[in-house]
């Protein structure tokens, strides 16, 4: 293939992944509410978006469990990178299977199994419901991501800190986690656009009194949408990026 | 020392604990209700049967279930077919724009899949973005019916799962070694033999690894196939939300899961197997 193609062809992909989420951002800078016509720019749909309490609240219950969940499984899965790369234990290689399997287990299968959980529990769903249900899809990652970051690490120090009479806890506190930091924080930010990207687990993981956005949205498709919708779809598609791009700079500094 | 061993043995025990109660048990509630006797309409009871199973050998589900797996199937091969060459040229790439080309890449992987498709209605509906500009420019007389085919679920799974794809495929074609396509062509391969002879064999785990992250969620999302197709065309998410959500069989729901996680064990087993297989053919 000669250059020319090879670029048309990129630009022809690129072009297929970016059409439809174009369209939706320029709708939302457009006045005309139904036909394709352009009818000029506006705002108004992000002021509309603004005060759509039921879409808001939604947004802010997806940006809501997506922070407490990315907490929650980078400190779960941090702590399990540490034990896994520092200790051995009697079922560190079940820990290390089971960690696997819940990072390849398809996303219906591992919310059909929480949904049971939450049953046989009698835990009504909502808020903590898919809380758990989040850790667990991103635990995995963020496990993987730091035990990676320390895969590189020099393990005299550790050795040399223990010989001078640190602790465990001080080993993990003043050498392995300041090394650790930037996957941890990476690991956050890429648990954080796991959560905010699910649907699935979502969909069974949580009742009525916690609605998250792409459940929302999916309610609204089949009755026909507004183009506020547009104008929320563009904000979160900016708080994606914004992630998304933090986490690669963070990553990128261990080089 | 001693504060030192409790220390390590909290870390331990608190991630056995959640595991057990997150993963582990649910895992096994899971597989354990697979074999419990109800229905529809019956209460469960707890007296262990197969049926579940057996109910899922019957021509109308093997039938769906083999729809399912076509469908995915066809939407993994159009993935690899748009994918590669796609990969092929991000990974020979200058090094200054080539950061940028995959972070475009990852942008619409991480954006969230229901916006994604929502997106998409807006491009094929009727009165949408491709009727508009083909009856504009007098390509056709009527608005084509795209939502609601089969077409729109192709389109859908393609769209959503293609940077599945491209990654894995990016990664192992940079992972090559180029030298190794001046070799084959100094000894007289064509560029078509170098294709297929050196190339494919070298990214094969690329291609495997790639596949399988297109092909295993594209039977779950049953949302594509409820958005973008209408009742018509079901995945095997379809079967297995509709059984807990609207026939309360948790059942036979459980069942069908429990065969979707073992098929998928299956196919990474042999992932595993040919990866490891490769590597020892590359050693020779």
């Amino acid at each position: 293939m000669n250059r020319w193609l090879q670029g048309l062809y990129a630009a022809a992909v690129y072009a297929f992944l970016y059409a439809p989420l174009a369209i939706v951002a320029v709708f939302s800078f457009n006045s005309s509410k139904y036909s394709l016509a352009w009818k000029g720019f506006t705002l108004d749909w992000y002021v509309k978006l603004w005060h759509n309490a039921g879409l808001m609240t939604a947004a802010l219950n997806s940006l809501v469990i997506a922070a407490c969940a990315a907490t929650l499984a980078t400190l779960l899965g941090t702590v399990a990178a540490f034990i896994l790369h520092q200790y051995r234990f009697p079922g560190r290689r079940l820990l290390f299977g089971t960690l696997f399997v819940m990072m390849m287990s398809p996303d219906i299968v591992i919310a059909i199994s929480l949904l049971l959980l939450f049953l046989a529990l009698a835990l009504p769903l909502g808020f903590t419901t898919l809380l758990f249900a989040h850790a667990v899809l991103c635990v995995p990652f963020v496990a993987t991501t730091v035990l990676s970051r320390f895969h590189g690490f020099p393990t005299d120090i550790v050795d040399a800190a223990r010989d001078l009479g640190a602790s465990e806890y001080q080993v993990f506190r003043s050498i392995i986690l300041p090394l650790a930091a930037p996957a941890v924080v990476g690991g956050w930010l890429l648990s954080f656009t796991l959560s905010l990207d699910d649907v699935i687990i979502s969909f069974f993981t949580t009742g009525p009194d916690f609605e998250v956005l792409p459940l929302r949205i999916y309610s609204m498709v089949r009755l026909g949408i507004k183009p506020d919708v547009n104008a929320l779809c563009v904000v979160m598609m900016a708080i994606t990026v914004l992630a998304l791009v933090l986490s690669r700079k963070l990553l990128k500094e261990r080089k | 020392m001693r504060k030192s061993t409790r220390f390590r043995t909290v870390l331990i025990g608190a991630t056995f604990a959640w595991v057990l109660l997150l993963a582990l048990i649910p895992y096994l509630i899971l597989f354990g209700a697979s074999f419990l006797t109800g229905g529809a309409e019956t209460p469960v009871v707890a007296k262990p049967t197969l049926a579940n199973y057996l109910h899922l050998l019957s021509p109308a589900v093997l039938g769906m279930a083999v729809d399912s797996l076509g469908l995915a199937a066809v939407a993994t091969l159009l993935c690899l077919v748009v994918g590669y060459p796609f990969a092929a040229i991000l990974a020979q790439a200058g090094t200054r724009v080539q950061p940028l080309l995959l972070l475009l890449v990852m942008i619409p992987f991480w954006t969230n899949s229901l916006i994604r498709t929502y997106a998409l209605v807006m491009l094929l509906k009727a009165d949408g973005i491709v009727n508009g500009l083909l009856l504009r420019f007098d390509l056709i007389a009527e608005p084509l019916q795209l939502m609601y085919t089969p077409l729109a679920v192709f389109i859908g799974l393609v769209y959503t799962l293609l940077p599945f794809m491209i990654l894995p495929l990016f990664a192992a074609l940079k992972a090559m070694d180029p030298r190794l396509l001046e070799a084959g062509r100094d000894l007289g391969a064509s560029r078509l033999q170098n294709f297929f002879r050196v190339t494919v064999p070298l990214t094969m785990p690329g291609i495997i690894a790639g596949s399988m992250l297109v092909f295993l969620p594209a039977l779950g999302m049953f949302y594509i196939s409820d958005i973008l197709g209408g009742a018509r065309t079901m995945l095997l998410g379809n079967y297995i939300r509709d059984q807990f959500l609207v026939f309360r069989n948790i059942p036979m729901g459980a069942a069908a899961s429990v065969t979707m996680t073992l098929a998928m064990g299956l196919m990474l087993i042999l992932y595993s197997l040919a990866n490891s297989r490769m590597g020892k053919e590359q050693l020779r």
